[in-house]
Parts: C-alpha cells; sequence; structure tokens
C-alpha cells in the first residue's frame, strides 16, 4: 500500500506514542532499581546496587519468588498433561459434544480472575475443607491451572490441526505400533507446541494475583502478592522496585523463546 | 494370488463407500482402480492397508485373511497421496525407518536406505529434508521409503495427483519400469483414465462403492461393460436403436462432406447432422455433431493435412458421419432395465 507522506509520518507518530506508554515505564522501573534515592527523585543523583544487595537478602522477596516459581511449575505441569490430552480428543476423534468440550476447555481464560477466584474459594472451602485439604499452594496450582490449560491445549490443537494425520498412517504402515508411532512421530511433532504453550502457561501463572488471592491460604504468598502488600510501604519500595525489575527480565526469556517456537512451525522448521 | 477381497463393504455412518466389492489381483500384477471421486476406490485401498476397518467382507494378502490386522501387521506398504513424508527426518531418516522399526541391523539399513535412493536417482539427496525437496524428488523418496522394505505388495493412492503433466508422464514410465524390474505387485489408484490405460495391467472401473468392469486396459477401453465405464474411460458416445444402446469410440468415425461419395454395405452405419461445434487441438481435432435422428456425436480426426482456419470452416455445416458397425460396443440391451446414463467425468480422453 503506498502511503502519503503526512500519512506516514502521523502513523508513525502514533506507533511510537504506543510503544512509549507501554516501554517507558518499565525502563523507569529498570533505572529506578539504581536509583540511589529512597524516594526514587528525578533525575537519578547517583546510581547505586545497594538495593539489589537488600532485594537479595530479603527472605520475604526470596520465599515468595520460590512460592512462585512452584505455583507456575504445578499449573504448567497439569497444564501440559490434560490440555494436550484434550486436544488430541477434540481434533483426531469424532464424539458427541466435541464443539461444546472445545468451548468449555477455553471459557476459563475469558472469565473474570474474581469470579473465577471466588467460584474456586467457595468450592475449595466446602468440598476440600472437609476432607482436611486447606487454602494452600496445591488450591493456587489448581486455581491456576484452570486458565493455563487454554493456551497449552490452542498451541497443541493449532499444530495438530497443521499436522496432517497421515504421518502417523504412514509410520503405522511401515510397521511401527501405537507406541512406536508416538514416539517417533507424533511426540516430535508437537513438542515445539508443548514447550511453546508451557512457557505461556508458566508466564500466565506466574504474574497472576486475583486468582490467587482467593486460592491462597494465609501462608502462601507468591511474588505478585508479595509485591501488592509490600507496595505501599516506602521503607520496601526500593526492594519491590527491583524485584519488578529482575522480573521484567525475567518475563523476556520465555515470551521469546515461545514466538520463536511458534514462527519456527509456521515456517516448516521443527525443533 | 496377492490380494483377494470378498464382500468389502464400508459404511461411514449412513453413507456406504464401499458396497460389496469382489476382486483378485495376481502376483506381480500392476492393477488399477479408477473411478471419479468418491467413488470408493480410496477406501477400498485403505481397507487393504488397514487404516479402515470393513463393515463387512473380508481382506486376504497372499492367501492369509487379514481382516482384523492392524496396519503395523500387514506386509504391504503405502506411497500417500501427499507423500507423508516425515517432516523432522532426513530423506534417508525416512527411508530408513521402517527397517529400523524392523530392527534391521544398522549397516544394512543405511546400506539398504542408500540403494533404494539410488534406485530413484536420489543418491545425493540422503541428508536433505523433505521440505528442501521439489514435489517429483518428494514422490521418489516416498517410493523409496515404501520399496526399501520389499513388502509383497505395494499400494499407491494416486500418488501422481500433485505433479505436473510433465512430470507426470515422466513418473508413469519410472514407475512402470520399477514396476517390473522389483516384480511385486502394484496396486494404483487413480481418477485419471489415460494414467490407468497407459501403466495397468488390468484396470477395476469403480462407481458408487461398486466395481462396474475389470479387464485390461483393451478390454476396458474397447468393450466397456457398462454406459459409466463407456463414458469414464475415454470420451463416450451413445447412441440408442432398435438394438439398444451403444458406445462407439470418437477416433472410429469417418467424417464426410455430405456430398462426398460414401461408401456403402450392411457393415457401414451413416447418419447425417449440422457440426455444433469444433474444437481443434493441435495434433486433432473433435467435432461435435448434432445429428438429424436426435442425439449428438463426437467425432475425433487426427489433423493430417487440414489447419486450424480450415477445420474452424466446417462449423455449422451439413455433414455425414460414418464408422464401421464392428466397432459399435452394445452397452445395455432394450432388455436392460438400467438406462443408460451420462456419468460425471473429470477429464476426458481422446
Amino acid at each position: 500500500m503506498h502511503l502519503s507522506r503526512p500519512a506516514r509520518i502521523a502513523l508513525r507518530t502514533a506507533a511510537a506514542l504506543g510503544f512509549a506508554v507501554i516501554y517507558v515505564p518499565l525502563l523507569l522501573v529498570l533505572v529506578n532499581s539504581l536509583n540511589a534515592d529512597r524516594g526514587f527523585g528525578w533525575p537519578p543523583s547517583s546510581l547505586t546496587f545497594h538495593w539489589w544487595t537488600d532485594a537479595w537478602h530479603s527472605s520475604g522477596a526470596r520465599d515468595a519468588l520460590w512460592t512462585s516459581v512452584k505455583a507456575g511449575l504445578g499449573a504448567t505441569a497439569i497444564s501440559l498433561v490434560l490440555g494436550t490430552l484434550i486436544a488430541f480428543a477434540v481434533q483426531r476423534y469424532r464424539f458427541f459434544g466435541r464443539e461444546a468440550l472445545s468451548f468449555v476447555v477455553v471459557l476459563p481464560i475469558a472469565l473474570p480472575g474474581i469470579i473465577t477466584g471466588i467460584a474456586l474459594n467457595t468450592a475449595f472451602r466446602t468440598v476440600l475443607q472437609p476432607l482436611g485439604v486447606g487454602l494452600g499452594l496445591f488450591t493456587v496450582i489448581v486455581g491456576h491451572a484452570t486458565f493455563c490449560i487454554v493456551v497449552v491445549f490452542n498451541n497443541v490443537i493449532a499444530r495438530l490441526r497443521r499436522t496432517s494425520g497421515s504421518y502417523e498412517e504412514a509410520a503405522m504402515d511401515l510397521g511401527a505400533d501405537t507406541f512406536q508411532v508416538f514416539r517417533d512421530i507424533t511426540f516430535p511433532l508437537v513438542r515445539s507446541a508443548l514447550l511453546a504453550g508451557g512457557l505461556l502457561a508458566f508466564a500466565l501463572s506466574f504474574d497472576e494475583i486475583v486468582v490467587t488471592t482467593f486460592t491462597a491460604g494465609p501462608g502462601v504468598q507468591t511474588l505478585p502478592i508479595w509485591i501488592f502488600s509490600n507496595m505501599a510501604r516506602p521503607q520496601q519500595a526500593p526492594v519491590v522496585n527491583v524485584v519488578a525489575a529482575v522480573l521484567i527480565l525475567l518475563s523476556v526469556i520465555p515470551i521469546y523463546l515461545a514466538q520463536r517456537l511458534s514462527a519456527d512451525t509456521a515456517s516448516g522448521g521443527r525443533i | 494370488m496377492a490380494i483377494r477381497l470378498r464382500g468389502l463393504s464400508k459404511s461411514f455412518g449412513q453413507v456406504e463407500a464401499v458396497a460389496g466389492v469382489d476382486l483378485e489381483i495376481g502376483d506381480g500384477e500392476f492393477f488399477s482402480m479408477l473411478g471419479p471421486s468418491g467413488s470408493g476406490k480410496t477406501t477400498v485401498l485403505r481397507m487393504i492397508a488397514g487404516f479402515e476397518a470393513p463393515t463387512a467382507g473380508t481382506v486376504e494378502l497372499a492367501g492369509q485373511d487379514v481382516t482384523r490386522l492392524a496396519p503395523f501387521e500387514r506386509d504391504v506398504n503405502t506411497v500417500f497421496q501427499d507423500y507423508a513424508l516425515f517432516p523432522h527426518m532426513s530423506v534417508e531418516q525416512n527411508v530408513a525407518y521402517g527397517l529400523k522399526i524392523r530392527r534391521v541391523p544398522k549397516a544394512e539399513r543405511a546400506e539398504r536406505a542408500r540403494e533404494a535412493l539410488a534406485s530413484v536417482q536420489l543418491a545425493d539427496f540422503g541428508k536433505r529434508r523433505p521440505a528442501q525437496l521439489s514435489g517429483g524428488q518428494r514422490q521418489r523418496v516416498a517410493l523409496a521409503r515404501a520399496l526399501v522394505n520389499r513388502p509383497k505388495v505395494l499400494l499407491l493412492d494416486e500418488p501422481l495427483g500433485a505433479l505436473d503433466l510433465k512430470l507426470r508422464e515422466q513418473m508413469q514410465v519410472e514407475l512402470k519400469a520399477l514396476q517390473r524390474e522389483v516384480g511385486i505387485t502394484f496396486v494404483f489408484v487413480t481418477h485419471d483414465q489415460v494414467e490407468a490405460l497407459t501403466m495397468s495391467d488390468r484396470i477395476a472401473v469403480f462407481n458408487r462403492g461398486r466395481i462396474e468392469q475389470v479387464g485390461t486396459p483393451a478390454e476396458v477401453y474397447e468393450r466397456p461393460a457398462t454406459p459409466f465405464v463407456a463414458g469414464f474411460v475415454g470420451t463416450s458416445n451413445l447412441l440408442t436403436d432398435e438394438g439398444g444402446t451403444y458406445s462407439i469410440r470418437p477416433e472410429k468415425i469417418r467424417l464426410l462432406d455430405e456430398e462426398a461419395p460414401a461408401g456403402t454395405g450392411d457393415d457401414l452405419r451413416t447418419v447425417t447432422g449440422t457440426v455444433a461445434e469444433v474444437v481443434y487441438r493441435g495434433d486433432s481435432t473433435r467435432f461435435l455433431v448434432a445429428l438429424d435422428e436426435g442425439g449428438r456425436l463426437t467425432a475425433l480426426q487426427q489433423n493430417h493435412e487440414t489447419s486450424s482456419e480450415e477445420v474452424a470452416a466446417y462449423r455449422g455445416t451439413r455433414i455425414r458421419l460414418q464408422w464401421h458397425r464392428r466397432h459399435n460396443v452394445i452397452v445395455t440391451t432394450p432388455e436392460s432395465p438400467e438406462a443408460p446414463e451420462a456419468p460425471e467425468t473429470e477429464s476426458t480422453c481422446v
């Protein structure tokens, strides 16, 4: 499409503004984590790694990070297993209620987190507590898995739609039994989709706060919740800022990898 | 007997894809299953391979009933329409996969894979990925991957369908030569009658889940058993008179000017009409003639001496058509309840 010069300038400015709104605040967080002034005075009078050392020694932040990692890994593991199984069922078999199933699986990601949170909270307290299972890390994991399944499911089913079923028939034709077909053909073909789905699921779980608030017991604090409760304390502000900076750097990695994995598939390459 | 099918049927829900097929295919035969899309030929192939379980009937391979066996328990290999080369493996790994599964030692495996690739002129392509090959090369890899296992029967599901005309004609010759060389039974599914006529020892013509006729290419072309076969294999010219419905091939008909002296005799049939359409085809010309007695006939003439302008001038002129009665093929007699129907042809041949 050919654009006139003024149009080109206007569009470029709009795009630059849009990106600025998103990325300048993030940059500010990174710079402030090095700002020597506790009150984040601007421009920074001098730079220091003092807050980074503080954050490293803050046991609250470290415990919270560890809890978040465990919750994320747990939710990702559950979603990988269930999401993959559902994707295979929906894509490879014809059965009653197939369309409804795909809808029901995808719905939780569109539900407001607060609804999921309240519903799970009530369910856990009614069903699990009488059995002696209180709110804790386990309930957080289950809560996160409800919507993490969606990204795994979507990734795997998109891959299965693009991969012809005749690969599996060809392998069977060449003598491979059901297990060998899965090991040699099916799994290698969906592997990168699983990885991309898993990374996204982990990222989703890692920054979740609403559902977590409702499903975590009093003793369980994930990193987002720790940040939320420490943000208002001036004493802790610089440490929170460092943690935020670390999270920005950390989230770049899975998103970048997930994007590369998906792009790879589009061009026919495989991991 | 390489393959014996008895009463083979397959329904998908309410749709009967294959409706009672009986067929015997001999050892070392190049056998084609010809028919339009949806005629059941591919479903029969898939039942021989084991990908579909028949609703009724049995499949025998080399005298053994394999109806209930899984694909990996049958001594057949398939060349798929879309080739189905494993995208995450190299060409070499693709070809060696069947041997690997059957636990052939590594050295022998590599050796046989190399031989198989060499036999399809792809000796130097082993390290490539399927995505780096052209359509014709993928086709050959698929062939090598199947043949390397030395199956008793090779099943080919429209393997040349995705290739352009030149390549297809070249592969037809190569496939036939390869089959003669390895001597195993080929079962070849196609909707292209030229392909079937060119390559096969015998052809089964499929229509609506049933076999209409089984025979050599010459039998199927020159003595079609039903109106469907007459129309699907080649261009059908159907004529009805008191003797029933005849098929006459376009190339058997002579075109004569109305005034020109015509041969007479009981063995000759002469009709008159008007040229409705002239289709110039380079080496030949097709004349579509509206007959005075009703109906239309297509006649084919080689352009021995005529040019495109000359044949175009025939449009709208009066003409006489003449042929030997011995070329008439009765496809239905007046007693036969089946009315001749115009089959849907996907392409026509001359």
